[in-house]
């Protein structure tokens, strides 16, 4: 940016002379003096910076697939061929604590990123188990939510709307699943490797990815649950 | 040069194509629909010629002309922008589409398919189920019907109601104008009509499995006098489509040669697009997971097995 | 144990299949003995297949495409010989098979050949261009490579391993459901496209990464090559459409798996859905394909008429324009399925906005070549082929944008003909014309210009020859997909496109001689001085080919054409700045990441289509694995030490300056 702002203080005469001595800027600058717009004038941006940007469009491209299953649930909330609906089957107390849990786990993930920034092993290592437990509660209710519908013969082949909502829970919960699987596995690697840049930049990651699941939840537990519970 | 090549190439030939009467295709059309799509189609082939000819001519000129060994072409590397030049190449494309935008809308509207041609009570209405891998053409108020076969009075408004009994397909028939999805579950409309007597080409134009190139009818569209005398003529006969000939039609066969009902049941039509007769059946899987498919040409004793129409009429709330 | 697998999935009564496999076969396990005979396995290993260079991958994925791109051309040759066969009597595919064909043909097309080769070309150039070491996530890369070409080998096993899905190239339910299609062919093409979806997914990502975060000094947007644009465009197309393909293709396998009902005619599941989201990819993917060779036109139309690109803010704003609108058309694939008139208007009228955009472009690589001083390289030759042709193809598009004019084209040869005009004209034309571009940029030799020459030429004019006849024979009411023709009238039509047919296997055959030929003749078609077109961005100011570090030291950028101005420089006498001293650069290793996923993947792919659910699970535990291990590295990066660098460069500061020289003599 300070090139930038270096030829922008440039007499006009100068900068349109400089312009005609060298054709090729004719019509690229507008005319405001702005040599460059963007960032870029520093070069390519530190590994923290591309790793943590690269996962945030990884994140973007996830939830636009969950977007595509949030439509399909949309279309289908209403084809229940006769069977039960989700006024019959959800129970709101059971999802209130699940969401509890996911978002009292966010925190707890949230606090093991602020330990990791100190450094201090210890209470990393716990509150990043905090957030796998809590996950793993929370993937438990699921399950067993699951199970007791699939039971009452309110199963995903029942009806469009009931292969749509399990397969949109269902990925949500898949994703937590994966995240738990990917939590403890670097949890072994924190505690054997320690800090390692590569590692906090995976643990950075890690966090934005649980925070993802949490926002994802929070647009399940309202379109879904509580729309449903209360059409 | 390539494009003058793609020109040179494309005209004799799609003027031949043309001279020769198309062989009974979308530009000679046999009915208002058809003929409303050609209008729109060659208007806005019109609108668009306009300025695809003068560019393409100007592109093939231009690389010409500044070529490396050209000495009278003037080479001026500091001609990368121009106000104006973006103007124009802009507002060009814009004025383009803002005048096909305008033939997009009127053709939309104009051509719905649900728009009816004319008073209902002069309207006649056919019914349409898509099946693997025939067509099923019902006529509600002759209360008969025909197979890969389509029978159309000339000179009347037709209202199509459409849908399918197994997966998609879509009812074609090119000279009579625009096409429409058949849907199973579903109902579409779509309204034609056949302006002289004669035969026309009808197919399925939605690939639907192993026998869709059998899917295609002829469209004898016939006097009013000669089209219901063939109606009352066929009532006379003793083919009866009911909902169980009509789970044998939907049995998966291909290359069915056109046969007729003399007979149908009330509301069927209405019973496959509520799913109270249940979507056909798909082949049988076979060994390996591969799917056997061994369609047998239909049996045409289905077609003259007498059944008592009047017992199973369908009754959906008072509407059967 | 082998779940539906048994001895009867291999298509012994179906000759044509089995022996062309068999041959395919019999090649690579040659082509593997000779390679190992010669004691190239180790090179290879190491070199190539557990590479991260992106210059590599990048000639890997266009090496895909291109074996991709001949098998789809054979499918599309036997579909031509064998409608024009039904004439006269039976042909020779019955329809099981040829269903499967021009499923095949489509699927590869796209996934296979267009795909990789547009991913191959922006691997290979974006970070040359944007003067950078590498993209953003190099391993990544590898994993984006493998898994494509995990996808392809899934697709071509179905050969011989059962049967490829019958659907059509996208399989429209509820014909793909397990009711209509019970065979392993839509599973084939379900888990061959999720997989290699996953790699273009994570190829997408990678390059938006480094386009937008990983630029050389100075590089602002605005001075980012056009083709960086684009293919910045593009690939957040990707990142942004093929999730909802990812969703889509998961729902009907959950249907064809579990017994969900998405798509389903029972139990309330909607069709109709299907179609909505599959377009909802569909149409931005049209635009993933064939923006990036909308940029590298506009790199060759400059070159090679000696002016930098006309209108180059224009053009990215046309590029951004084109890339948002693309969300907002998918409906006019199904203008027939009976939306309103206002519905159908809307999509119309956005449909043909889009053309705006394309009709700028078009404009301004006019007003690039007016002044300029045009040399017609084959590069060239195929950018002028592109211009003309797709502007013809681009106006039947408009065309069928309009509702009423669909009503009667929609599924028509016609549309296959337009598609086929803007694809082969765009893309193909393109991935021909970035082929030759940068090939001396990646060997060190230019390919031979006569064979490229008659290469272009056949293949224009057998492009010319198939493909009008397919729109004469679509305005006649001539559908797609057809085993048999019903029509005798369409038979002029199809003889002519038949014609056209050996026409282009004519240009094939000489595009396949050209490279033989340039290697044989590498010694005089040599690119000493790495800059072979006189080109104008920063990928032309390395030796050819590069070192693996692409830069001695990052390119300070302060304009818009950067070594176009070095060079210019160089040639008025000011020497370039040479510099004193060298520093070492850490590039990462090499990793066998990439091939081993694959590996997993396809073991996953295949076990999943054939319901051997132990194979399925424990290629999930190997590919957990890998990454573990993958995680588990303590080296992540190796050092190119000082002198090696400052070898490399002054080598080719040597090379440029004498260069120089020998222009000035010229001059």
């Amino acid at each position: 940016m300070s090139g930038a702002a270096g030829s922008s203080t440039l007499p006009s005469d100068i900068s349109a002379r400089s312009g005609e001595h060298d054709p090729y800027r004719v019509g690229r600058h507008g005319g405001h003096g702005h040599g460059s717009t963007g960032s870029g004038a520093v070069g390519p941006a530190s590994r923290y910076v591309t790793v943590t940007y690269g996962f945030w469009i990884f994140l973007l491209s996830d939830i636009i697939m969950f977007s595509a299953f949030f439509a399909g649930y949309a279309v289908l909330s209403g084809a229940t061929a006769g069977g039960p609906t989700g006024r019959e089957l959800f129970e709101l107390p059971r999802v209130a604590i699940q969401t509890g849990l996911l978002l009292t786990s966010s925190f707890t993930c949230g606090l093991g990123s602020l330990a990791s920034h100190r450094r201090d092993m210890a209470w990393t290592q716990i509150w990043l188990l905090v957030t796998g437990v809590l996950g793993a509660a929370f993937l438990v209710l699921e399950v067993q939510e699951f199970a007791a519908m699939i039971d009452e013969g309110a199963g995903p082949t029942r009806s469009a709307f009931l292969s749509s909502f399990f397969a949109l829970v269902g990925c949500h919960g898949l994703h937590v699943g994966l995240g738990l699987l990917w939590l403890g596995t670097m949890m072994a690697q924190l505690w054997l490797k320690g800090f390692r840049d590569d590692i906090l930049r995976r643990l950075h990651c890690f966090n934005l990815f649980w925070h993802a699941l949490d926002i994802v939840w929070v647009a399940i537990f309202s379109l879904v649950y509580l729309l449903g519970a209360s059409a | 040069m390539a494009g003058r090549k793609a020109l040179g190439g494309a005209l004799p030939l799609l003027c031949a194509a043309l001279l020769s009467g198309c062989g009974r295709g979308v530009l000679d059309p046999q009915g208002p629909v058809g003929e409303g799509n050609r209008q729109i189609l060659l208007n806005s082939l019109a609108v668009m010629l306009v300025i695809v000819v003068p560019t393409i001519i100007g592109a093939l000129w231009f690389a010409w002309w500044f070529r490396a060994s050209n000495p009278k072409a003037r080479y001026d590397p500091t001609f990368t922008y121009s106000g104006r030049i973006e103007l124009i190449v802009w507002s060009i494309p814009t004025l383009t589409i803002l005048f096909l935008g305008g033939l997009i809308y009127y053709g939309s509207h104009q051509l719905d398919p649900r728009r009816s041609l004319g008073p209902a009570d002069r309207t006649l209405e056919v019914q349409v189920v898509a099946l693997d891998w025939k067509w099923l053409f019902i006529y509600p108020d002759r209360q008969v019907a025909t197979v890969n076969e389509l029978r159309l009075p000339a000179g009347v408004p037709v209202r199509f109601r459409l849908t399918s009994a197994s997966v998609m397909n879509v009812f074609f028939v090119p000279q009579l104008g625009t096409m429409i999805y058949a849907m199973n579950g579903m109902e579409s409309e779509l309204n034609l009509q056949a302006d002289h007597v004669g035969q026309l080409y009808g197919q399925g134009a939605h690939y639907s499995g192993a026998g869709f190139p059998g899917m295609n009818f002829t469209v004898h569209v016939l006097a009013q006098d000669d089209f219901d005398q063939w109606a009352t003529r066929l009532r006379g006969g003793t083919a009866v489509l009911n909902a169980e000939t009509y789970a044998e039609l939907a049995q998966q066969s291909h290359d069915v040669a056109p046969f007729a009902y003399s007979q149908v049941q009330g509301g069927l039509f209405d019973a496959i697009v509520r799913q109270v007769l249940p979507p056909a059946r798909g082949p049988d899987s076979g060994r390996g997971g591969e799917p056997e498919i061994h369609p047998q040409p239909l049996d045409a004793s289905i077609c003259t097995t007498p059944v008592d129409v009047s017992r199973m009429d369908f009754d959906f709330d008072g509407r059967g | 144990m082998l779940g539906k697998l048994d001895w009867a999935a291999i298509p012994f009564e179906e000759p044509i299949p089995l022996i062309a496999a068999l041959v395919v076969f019999l090649g690579m396990v040659g082509l593997f003995a000779w390679v190992a005979l010669k004691g190239w396995l180790p090179y290879l290993w190491r070199e190539w297949i557990t590479s991260v260079d992106h210059k590599r991958i990048g000639v890997m994925y266009i090496i895909l495409a291109m074996l991709m791109l001949l098998r789809g051309f054979v499918d599309a040759i036997m579909m031509r010989t064998h409608q024009t066969a039904t004439l006269f009597g039976e042909g020779y595919l019955p329809p099981d098979h040829y269903d499967q064909i021009f499923s095949a043909h489509g699927t590869i097309m796209i996934f296979f050949a267009s795909m990789p080769f547009m991913i191959g070309l922006m691997n290979f150039v974006v970070p040359l261009q944007l003067g950078v070491r590498d993209v953003a996530f190099p391993t990544l890369n590898s994993v984006g490579f493998w898994l494509t070409a995990s996808g392809a080998l899934l697709v071509n096993l179905s050969l011989v391993i059962g049967e490829f899905a019958r659907t059509g190239w996208l399989p429209y339910a509820p014909l793909s459901e397990l009711e209509y299609s019970p065979g392993v062919g839509v599973d084939y093409y379900l888990w061959a496209i999720q997989i290699s979806g996953v790699g273009t997914l994570v190829t997408g990502v990678n390059l938006v990464t480094t386009i937008l975060k990983m630029r050389a000094p100075g590089m602002g947007y605005l001075r980012m090559p056009i083709f960086c644009w684009t293919s910045l465009a593009s690939c957040m197309l990707i990142v942004a459409a093929f999730p909802i393909l990812t969703a889509t293709l998961a729902m009907l396998t959950l249907d064809r798996y579990l017994g969900f009902h998405f798509f389903t005619n029972t139990a309330g599941g909607n069709p109709m859905m299907f179609v909505n989201l599959i377009w909802a990819w569909g149409h931005p993917e049209v635009y993933i394909l064939v923006l990036p060779a909308f940029g590298l036109f506009s790199e060759i139309f400059s070159t090679f008429s000696s002016k930098p690109l006309f209108g180059y803010r224009s053009m990215v704003a046309a590029t951004l324009f084109i890339c948002v609108v693309s969300f907002t058309v998918w409906l006019h694939h199904f203008f027939t399925m009976g939306a309103g008139a206002d519905v159908n208007a809307a999509f119309g009228i956005a449909t043909s906005v889009i053309a705006v955009g394309t009709g700028v472009k078009i404009y301004n690589w006019m007003f690039t070549m007016y002044g300029g001083r045009i040399r017609f390289d084959t590069p060239m030759l195929w950018a002028l082929g592109f211009i003309t042709t797709f502007t013809v193809g681009g106006m039947t598009g408009v065309l069928l944008a309009v509702p009423a004019a669909d009503f009667v084209l929609h599924n028509s040869m016609f549309l296959v003909a337009h598609f086929h005009n803007v694809i082969i004209s765009g893309v193909l034309f393109g991935a021909f014309a970035g082929y030759t571009f940068w090939f001396p940029k990646a060997f060190g030799f230019r390919l031979h210009e006569g064979w490229g020459k008659a290469a272009f030429w056949f293949t224009l004019v057998g492009f010319i020859l198939v493909f009008v006849p397919l729109y004469v024979v679509g305005l006649q009411g001539m559908t797609r997909r057809l085993q048999s023709i019903p029509v005798d009238g369409w038979a002029p039509s199809l003889l002519v496109a038949l014609f056209g047919v050996a026409v282009m296997i004519a240009g094939a055959a000489c595009q396949v001689i050209q490279l033989f030929v340039s290697i044989r003749q590498r010694d005089s078609l040599r690119d000493e001085t790495g800059d072979p077109w006189d080109g104008r961005s920063l990928e032309w100011s390395t030796p050819s080919p590069p070192p693996a570090f692409n830069f001695a030291r990052l390119p300070h950028v302060e304009d818009e054409e950067p070594y176009w101005n070095i060079k210019q420089r160089a040639i008025e006498g000011q020497p370039p700045e040479v510099p004193e001293s060298y520093q070492p650069i850490e590039m990462p290793k090499n990793s066998p990441t990439g091939f081993v996923s694959a590996f997993f993947a396809t073991l996953i792919g295949f076990a999943l289509i054939w319901h051997i659910w132990w194979l399925a699970i424990l290629g999930m535990i190997g590919a957990y694995a890998t990454f573990v291990v993958f995680a588990w590295r303590d080296e992540a990066e190796y050092e190119i030490p000082a002198s090696e660098v400052e070898r490399v460069d002054r080598e080719r500061l040597e090379t440029r300056q004498a260069w120089y020289k020998r222009r000035e003599e010229h001059a």
